[in-house]
């Protein structure tokens, strides 16, 4: 990437007559200027004006100022940035399935349809569940989709009193949240020490209030929930379900699945486990499964198939809780990682948690000696520190962070979880290298030194990114959110 | 190695479990109950090469019929200048996280900044976020903050002429979150504001209208936000991003809130995704809006930058008290929504709209005058779509013309027909769509 931000803005390029479209036209009568003209918007949108080889450099060189997956290492807790594989971009891109309209007949459509069930069924054997639908958009989406699953369940038995969601204080902020957006109650769980559930804690908790108990496993310290089984059963005897939030599902490939734990309803997020790429933000995917006897309060459109093998659309079943989306998600979303896991195959894909699992063990056994393990128990796929050991010079996690940008890292999750004040949240993922996690092991070493001797150092960092710390005061006081605002 | 996508040689992961002191693979996981191990092969097809990955996909595609597209129903075919595909398929873009890292991250939080303005000038509302799921997410989304926005007032009112799949997911996300939906009813293919006084209680927190609405048909909303404002609730407008270039905007009609879909603007149909959601406000209610916003500010060296700002009204900081569950945003869409807009301007917006308009005019004159097809609301203005009534099988008919390769529009009743031209659409091609009418349905008649 750029050692100097490239900075103007496409509108700073702009020249009034310039353009870099030409749009076709069907060469019929006019009938546009007919329009009835109070229905028309009165001034133009000031949009930019450039040629095609300005819009083209413009774009490169806005992309030169971003780091990714692709640029370098990024080792940031609980967000699993894999390699993303070329050949899933390829085939996502496909001419075909890109003109397909969601509502074209479906005899046009049998491949894409297959395509989703295919996905949906290999799903279900990755998570141990009888069913996924593919049709949120993200993780969060999915969440809220579970829960609404949850919530149909309930008010399908008449039980309405159940307004209650237990969500440890270790969980994703998305947890509560999601809760909310359903139109339920957060009730927080204390975690133990080690960073699991305390199940003295959550005991006095269930009641016949409790709708569902949101858990992630491993949690959000990177620690395997050991006690999930004995969770799920208290929960279920009290009539609540469990929910299993998918973000950290990748260690568990080839180790455990969701559905034998116990959890009733999960989901997963494809651009983390399944290699989708995060797209600066999106688009993801959260397909959503439940366990057997759960299936009928999925959201619908849904994909069926009939006895000759035909494929259809579902557009309405009595008991689903409804609609969540447009039609079935994220398509091309879902293309990448079926190319993901048919690339993978069987073998392969149950290594990529052990091996996942195998590189942060490594890089937390090689730093432990400066930086203070927060949780001293094996860790799965990610693991955090609570900052440096030696806090002595008042440098924190905040510039450690800034200062592996300088390294040429991404920095790792920090302040997250809240369960300690310095969080350094790392998680390597399978597909890097010893050579890459021993650079990065290098990189936090000088960093811990620096630490000691030039503190000045690491508090001003970074110092050799495009750009330096932003005065995010500045940009909360007064926003300016479009170039006509500045 | 295992696979070509891990790095790991045997001698490699000899030597990490020595420093994890370790003997193997397993032993990192004995702390997962041996009663919860997965202790069998996973029931998944072997690994493919790239070769065999790509023949399979291509499989699916043959098991696909692309048809030249009549079909909208808020989802278009337009055209995708090739700069957008091959701009936003760079790779420091799609493989990059959330930008929480700003000194690493200006490519994305510039995009999203010049999208947001983007956004802005096409609703006319001044803050935009940096993009939602879809449209129909978009909208549900905007019910929930004029819900939020008002407090004590849990009523939303919404226009019978929005598209059914708004209405499904809004009906989803108001049923659990507790939140009445009253139906605003329709007269004449429009929205009946005259039943809006009625309507407009107390306890109504909005007022969600779309134009061009489900018919296609462009309404007039003189006169509603100041009945909404008058009445303290709250006026969410929802157009196809697209038509904003030309048709009066959310702004204009003095709407609080703009929601909707911006697949419009040069992204693939992609068989319903990925999308792109947009939503803007007014200043006075930024605070409540869902999802990131990126705002301008200066580094320690005294240069503009770009942050995600506000952040006080997200999941990650206010947890079960956020505006919204949102996490992510749309960021590749909205970085094609820029690039697209870029390409091509307020001219090519207004000609894409022409080109449409045109188009949809010419072909329901020709169905007319065939005798095939008519105008189910013959004196409304409509953009680029138009509601036809046809004497058979809408249904039956589009199976039809899909056996001819066209896609024929989207059957709203059983002798309904949403037709929808783009500027992709030549006088050829609708001509030999009104052949297919007047094959299908004369030869019905006969």
């Amino acid at each position: 990437m750029n050692r100097t931000a490239y900075s103007p803005l496409i509108f700073e390029l702009s020249k009034e007559g310039r353009k870099a479209c030409q749009i076709p036209s069907p060469d019929v009568d006019d009938a546009f200027s007919s329009l009835p003209a109070d229905l028309m918007r009165d001034s133009e949108p000031r949009l930019p004006q450039v040629d095609e080889l300005t819009v083209t450099r413009h774009y490169t060189n806005v992309s030169t100022n971003n780091f990714g997956v692709d640029t370098g290492f990024y080792p940031l807790g609980s967000c699993t940035m894999k390699y993303n594989p070329k050949i899933n971009e390829e085939i996502a891109a496909s001419r075909v399935f890109g003109s397909l309209h969601p509502l074209q007949p479906a005899a046009t459509v049998q491949g894409a349809l297959k395509a989703y069930d295919t996905l949906q069924q290999m799903l279900c054997e990755i998570g141990g569940m009888s069913r996924f639908t593919l049709n949120p958009y993200a993780g969060a989406h999915g969440e809220l989709t579970g829960l609404l699953v949850i919530r149909a369940y309930h008010e399908s038995r008449g039980d309405v009193k159940r307004t209650k969601v237990i969500v440890p204080d270790s969980a994703h902020g998305t947890n509560p949240a999601s809760a909310a957006v359903a139109g339920l109650k957060v009730v927080e769980v204390k975690s133990l020490p080690d960073g699991t559930v305390d199940v003295e804690a959550l005991a006095p908790l269930l009641d016949d209030t409790v709708a569902a108990m949101m858990m992630t496993n491993p949690n959000t310290t990177g620690t395997f929930e050991s006690s999930v089984s004995e969770i799920a059963r208290m929960v279920h005897d009290c009539g609540g379900l469990m929910y299993y939030d998918g973000a950290n599902l990748n260690p568990l490939l080839g180790v455990a699945r969701p559905g034998d734990m116990g959890f009733d309803v999960m989901h997963i997020n494809l651009h983390k486990t399944f290699s989708t790429p995060h797209g600066g933000g999106g688009p993801g995917s959260g397909p959503v499964g439940v366990r057997s006897g759960l299936e009928q309060f999925l959201p619908c459109p849904r994909v069926v198939k009939d006895a000759q093998g035909k494929y259809d659309v579902e557009w309405d079943a009595p008991e689903s809780l409804g609609r969540v989306s447009c039609f079935l998600g994220n398509f091309s979303v879902e293309l990448k990682a079926l190319a993901y896991i048919l690339s993978l195959g069987a073998e392969a894909i149950a290594m990529a948690g052990p091996l996942a699992t195998l590189n942060a063990n490594y890089v937390k056994h090689s730093l432990k000696d400066l930086y203070k393990v927060a949780i001293d128990r094996v860790c799965k796929h990610e693991f955090v520190f609570d900052g440096l050991i030696d806090k002595s010079t008042g440098v924190t996690t905040l510039d450690v962070a800034k200062r592996l940008l300088d390294y040429g890292f991404h920095a790792p999750t920090i302040y997250f979880p809240l369960l300690f004040h310095e969080s350094l949240m790392i998680e390597p993922t399978e597909t890097e290298s010893i050579e890459t996690l021993d650079n990065f092991i290098y990189a936090m070493r000088e960093i811990a030194r620096e630490a000691v001797e030039t503190p000045d150092v690491v508090k001003l960092a970074p110092l050799f990114t495009p750009v330096g710390r932003p005065d995010d005061t500045k940009a909360a006081l007064n926003p300016v959110t479009s170039f006509y605002d500045l | 190695m295992i696979h070509r996508y891990f790095p790991h040689t045997q001698a490699d992961i000899d030597a990490m479990l020595a420093r994890c002191g370790v003997s193997s693979l397993d032993d990192l996981n004995a702390d997962v109950p041996e009663e919860l191990r997965l202790r069998r092969p996973y029931e998944l097809p072997a690994q493919m090469s790239e070769h065999e990955v790509r023949e399979y996909f291509e499989a699916l595609e043959k098991e696909c019929t692309p048809l030249t597209c009549f079909a909208g129903a808020g989802y278009y075919d337009h055209y995708t200048p090739a700069v957008v595909t091959a701009l936003a398929s760079r790779s420091e873009f799609v493989t990059a996280y959330t930008p929480y890292q700003p000194e690493i991250s200006q490519g994305t939080l510039q995009y999203i900044f010049e999208y947001q303005t983007m956004m802005a000038e096409l609703t006319g509302l001044p803050v935009s976020n940096a993009s939602m799921y879809d449209g129909t997410t978009a909208v549900a989304e905007a019910m929930m903050m004029t819900v939020a926005a008002a407090r004590k007032r849990n009523k939303v009112l919404v226009s019978a002429t929005l598209l059914p799949a708004y209405r499904r997911v809004m009906d989803t996300y108001a049923h659990f979150h507790g939140i009445e939906l009253v139906t605003i009813p329709e007269k004449d293919g429009v929205t009946d504001f005259a039943a809006l006084g009625g309507l407009l209680t107390a306890d109504v927190a909005g007022v969600i209208v779309a134009t061009p609405n489900c018919h296609g048909i462009l309404e007039d909303l003189t006169g509603v936000a100041d009945k909404c404002h008058a009445a303290k609730a709250l006026l969410v407008v929802s157009s196809p991003a697209s038509t904003l270039g030309v048709i009066k905007n959310p702004c204009e009609w003095g709407a609080d809130i703009a929601a909707g879909e911006a697949q419009s603007l040069g992204m693939p149909l992609s068989f319903g995704g990925p999308y792109l959601g947009y939503m803007c406000c007014t200043k006075a209610l930024m605070r409540k809006l869902p999802g990131r916003i990126v705002g301008a500010t200066e580094d320690a060296r005294g240069r503009r930058v770009f942050v995600l700002t506000l952040q006080a009204r997200e999941q990650h900081i206010r947890r079960d008290k956020a505006t919204s569950n949102i996490c992510s945003n749309q960021g590749l869409m909205a970085l094609y929504a820029a690039i697209y807009l870029s390409t091509v301007g307020s001219e090519g917006l207004k000609e894409v709209n022409r080109a449409g308009c045109d188009g949809a005019h010419y072909l329901a004159a020709r169905l007319e005058a065939e005798g095939v097809a008519k105008l189910r609301y013959p004196a409304a203005p409509y953009l680029n779509e138009m509601e036809l009534e046809v004497d058979g099988d809408a249904q039956a008919f589009i199976e039809y013309a899909a056996g001819h390769g066209f896609l024929a529009g989207v059957a709203t009743s059983p002798s309904s027909i949403l037709v929808a031209v783009t500027e992709k659409r030549s006088r050829t091609q609708i001509d030999r769509l009104v052949e297919l009418f007047v094959s299908f349905f004369k030869a019905s008649k006969s």
